[in-house]
């Protein structure tokens, strides 16, 4: 009985005696469901595109992270560092569809998905040899600290990587929306063979693509990299991004924030209020949990495309 | 690269040569899809390829529009001969071509798939179209009145906005034709076009077909199965069995040619 009231009724109890700090607690979570939605979007970018579930993401955001962090230590100012990085990564995607998307045109998509798990070691092994394996401190003069909205503590950083998060959706979603571009890229997502016979020029499309989601691994890396400095366990965080996709839906990019901040808020609420019942560290399984539930009941997300298929 | 003069010389009652393939040869490892085929597409024709089964038609078409490189032979393109050439240029140069099992973009509405028709046909580069509205918008309007004028002439205007991927196969065969003759095509190349249709949409198929060709006056080479539709509709008819070319000539001709109906009755090859 005891064991039903603590984990039923207890932790709303808590959160109606303390609501300000309750407020704070999901401010918090969404702030690390943005950090997971950058790295979801990159992924979005790929899938809706190709159709591939891109598992080198989370190298690529370290990549890039690395490239900046390799400029700047060479003493190059960072608007130079920026666009350097930027030249790099669409350099990257040109190598990417030469040497592994190009070959495999017209394969099954597990098959380049494989590819992808091994141009993910690539990336990072080659991120290495270019740029040591140190754990290298970024920044950029993000602003830091924080400030008070009544009672409530809000980080200026926080507000920095919801505000970079908005901008690279507006800017995506006016790119797909009000381009012949993004009409190309949905027909690519659908059938490359009938994309090629209408004239669309598949393996350019998947260079802005990888392109774009390389620009997006930057923008993730350098709020990664402010947050928890660069490191290899970047490429970790590919992981955390999965079950936000599976919440959004694959190809959907306002899903991948929406999905990203339910589970960020999700996770942290659940930590702080139910964490101590469940011998802590929730964080760690919570969202996959989330995701497997999802898969039982809507398997294409929140905002992803119903897949209709006719027998 | 031209062609020779002598092509065009030799043009019949159809006019100019807009295709020729000259002795093309197609190997998947030790399977010969095609040997030493040569023919030829006269501007303003309707030109069938028949044949069996596994007789190498879909090749042949899938060599005309760059998906496959055959190992030897030339195709000669409105005077320009080629050997690889990618599949997105071919189709910029003027081929169309739909395919014998539908592939259309299925989470598209009707229009759009149409649209994406267009998309070769839209100068405004597309970096530009993000900063500046005028000249893109003006662009948008007119291409979406050439799609509109197609929809009419295949009759799909109700299902305009549906997604294809809702829509019955003869429907799903009709989008695919209007996104071809979206592209204004000087070569219209049709992968069975009325495979698993039932008579009545066989028939406006059909008319499809001949109004594609007397109205627009496109150039179209036609796979198909049924015979009476063949003999109907085509000008000319090239027979393919075994990956050779058994008989060429007109509908009549080719009927009675004793090798295509040895072909046909499946004699067998000594």
């Amino acid at each position: 009985m005891q064991v039903l009231f603590d984990f039923l009724i207890g932790p709303f109890f808590q959160i109606f005696e303390a609501p300000i700090f309750f407020v704070e607690v999901v401010i918090g979570g969404m702030a690390a469901g943005i950090m997971y939605a950058l790295v979801a979007i990159g992924f979005a970018v790929i899938f809706k595109a190709s159709g591939i579930v891109n598992f080198a993401q989370g190298a690529m955001v370290l990549f890039a992270g690395l490239t900046l962090v390799g400029f700047l230590q060479m003493g190059a100012p960072l608007w130079l560092a920026l666009i350097a990085t930027v030249v790099v990564m669409v350099a990257l995607a040109y190598a990417v569809e030469r040497v592994v998307l190009g070959p495999l045109v017209n394969q099954p998509l597990i098959v380049l998905f494989m590819a992808t798990i091994g141009l993910s070691f690539v990336i990072e092994g080659f991120g290495e040899l270019a740029w040591g394996s140190d754990v290298h401190r970024l920044d950029v003069g993000l602003p830091r600290g924080s400030f008070f909205v009544g009672d409530i503590m809000i980080d200026r950083f926080h507000l920095v990587a919801a505000g970079s998060a908005g901008a690279l959706v507006v800017a995506i979603v006016l790119f797909m929306q009000y381009t012949k571009f993004g009409r190309a890229l949905r027909a690519v997502a659908d059938d490359h063979q009938a994309a090629l016979s209408v004239g669309i020029p598949l393996r350019m499309i998947w260079v802005i693509t990888w392109s774009i989601a390389g620009v997006i691994a930057l923008v993730a890396g350098v709020m990664w990299g402010t947050q928890a400095g660069i490191q290899f366990s970047l490429v970790l965080i590919a992981f955390k991004a999965l079950p936000v996709l599976i919440l959004g839906g694959f190809n959907s990019i306002t899903g991948a924030i929406v999905a990203g901040l339910i589970i960020g808020v999700g996770e942290t609420v659940f930590e702080v209020y139910w964490g101590q019942m469940m011998g802590g560290a929730t964080e760690n399984w919570f969202a996959y949990v989330v995701a497997m539930i999802f898969l039982f009941f809507r398997p294409q997300g929140l905002f992803g495309e119903r897949i209709i298929e006719r027998v | 690269m031209r062609a020779p003069a002598t092509e065009a010389a030799n043009a019949t009652e159809t006019g100019k040569t807009v295709l020729s393939a000259e002795n093309i040869s197609l190997t998947f490892g030790g399977l010969k899809a095609l040997r030493d085929v040569s023919f030829d597409v006269k501007k303003g024709e309707i030109r069938a390829i028949i044949g069996p089964n596994g007789a190498g038609k879909t090749s042949m078409l899938n060599c005309i529009n760059g998906f496959y490189h055959p190992q030897e032979g030339t195709i000669t393109f409105k005077g320009v001969a080629r050997r690889r050439a990618r599949p997105d240029r071919i189709a910029r140069q003027g081929i169309a071509r739909t395919f014998q099992n539908v592939a259309l973009f299925k989470g598209m509405s009707t229009l759009d798939n149409i649209m994406t028709g267009r998309l070769t046909k839209m100068h405004t580069n597309f970096l530009l179209q993000a900063i500046y509205w005028g000249p893109n918008q003006r662009e948008e309007i007119a291409h979406r009145e050439v799609c509109e004028r197609i929809i009419d002439f295949l009759e799909i205007e109700h299902i305009r906005n549906t997604p294809v991927g809702r829509l019955p196969y003869g429907l799903q065969k009709r989008v695919e034709l209007a996104r071809a003759l979206a592209m204004e095509p000087d070569l219209l190349l049709l992968d069975e076009p009325m495979a698993g249709m039932n008579l009545e949409e066989k028939q406006d198929m059909c008319r499809f077909i001949l109004d594609t060709n007397h109205q627009l006056g496109t150039t179209i080479v036609l796979i198909e199965h049924d015979m009476g539709v063949v003999m109907d509709l085509s000008d000319r008819v090239a027979v393919l069995d075994y990956g050779n070319l058994i008989a060429d000539g007109r509908p009549d001709d080719v009927q009675s040619d004793q090798r295509v109906i040895d072909a046909y009755l499946g004699v067998s090859h000594q």
